[in-house]
């Protein structure tokens, strides 16, 4: 899984059935210590999880179908599956 | 599988039911020589391993496969603490 | 699949449960020419494998199939020893 950002979401009514209310985020992924990577993925989110939050982003197609849709085989590769209270680092950053 | 050391915790209490329960820890993938790459993964752990051990990380569907993960939505698993590494050639 | 040298083993006594009894290799995959590509990665054993053979091996869930009935967890297997260097053929 990764860390991610939830920095939006999209909108899109024509789309694959299987995404058929789900509710879709756009999230950048960020380091252990909260920055941004610049590197944007989207996922269903299933959660309950807000622009703001950082979330954990599962990045495989059976969880993440499964955690998204209740049902695996749809063809879904990211999905929100925690929202982070809190990172503990072992040592400060460098 | 990649070997890794352990960075840090993360918690999360809003979650899919089936990670309750899961610690999940972050981890960094090193070099067989013990430097750091780059990059992280949060991975659930299986072994109950420990801050600073090395870790062998078990990557995409295949973590499911752990015991204890059946059916858990997860991409990486913790399978593993390293004792010794020998590079040989 | 992709070719690899077995280039040393790793020892891991505390394990998830199914991976018991495995034996731990770590594998640098090659190229064509039999040069390095990409990192070094530790490999299940399903072949009997040892240190210094060319072997290949497979990525991915496919990986745990030579294990089936014990649906063990890994992502990269070692699963045939190439005969010799002499084999390799391009």
């Amino acid at each position: 899984m990764i860390l991610a950002k939830v920095v939006g979401n999209i909108v899109a009514t024509k789309k694959n059935m299987r995404y058929e209310n789900a509710r879709l985020m756009l999230c950048e992924q960020i380091t252990p210590e909260g920055d941004a990577t610049g590197h944007t993925v989207l996922a269903l989110d299933a959660v309950d999880a807000g622009v703001g939050d950082t979330v954990l982003v599962v990045q495989e197609g059976w969880s993440a179908s499964t955690v998204a849709t209740g049902k695996a085989g749809a063809a879904i590769d990211s999905a929100i599956v925690g929202v982070v209270d809190h990172i503990d680092l072992l040592e400060d950053p460098t | 599988m990649i070997i890794a050391r352990i960075l840090g915790t993360v918690v999360a209490t809003q979650k899919d039911e089936r990670l309750k329960g899961k610690k999940l820890l972050i981890v960094r993938p090193i070099n067989v020589d013990g430097s750091d790459t780059t990059g992280y993964v949060v991975a659930v752990d299986t072994v109950g391993a420990g801050f600073h051990e090395r870790v062998l990380v078990v990557a995409g569907s295949s973590a499911r496969l752990a015991q204890g993960m059946k059916d858990t939505p997860v991409d990486a698993a913790i399978v593993g603490v390293i004792d010794t590494v020998d590079v040989t050639l | 699949m992709q070719l690899a040298r077995v280039i040393g083993t790793v020892v891991a006594t505390v394990k998830n449960d199914s991976l018991e009894g495995r034996k731990l290799l770590i594998i640098q995959s090659l190229n064509k020419n039999l040069d390095a590509q990409g990192k070094p990665m530790v490999a299940i054993d399903s072949v009997g494998a040892g240190v210094g053979e060319l072997v290949f091996w497979c990525r991915g869930k496919e990986a745990s199939f030579p294990f089936k009935r014990e649906d063990t967890p890994t992502d990269c297997t070692i699963v045939g020893i190439v005969d010799s260097e002499k084999h390799v053929t391009t």
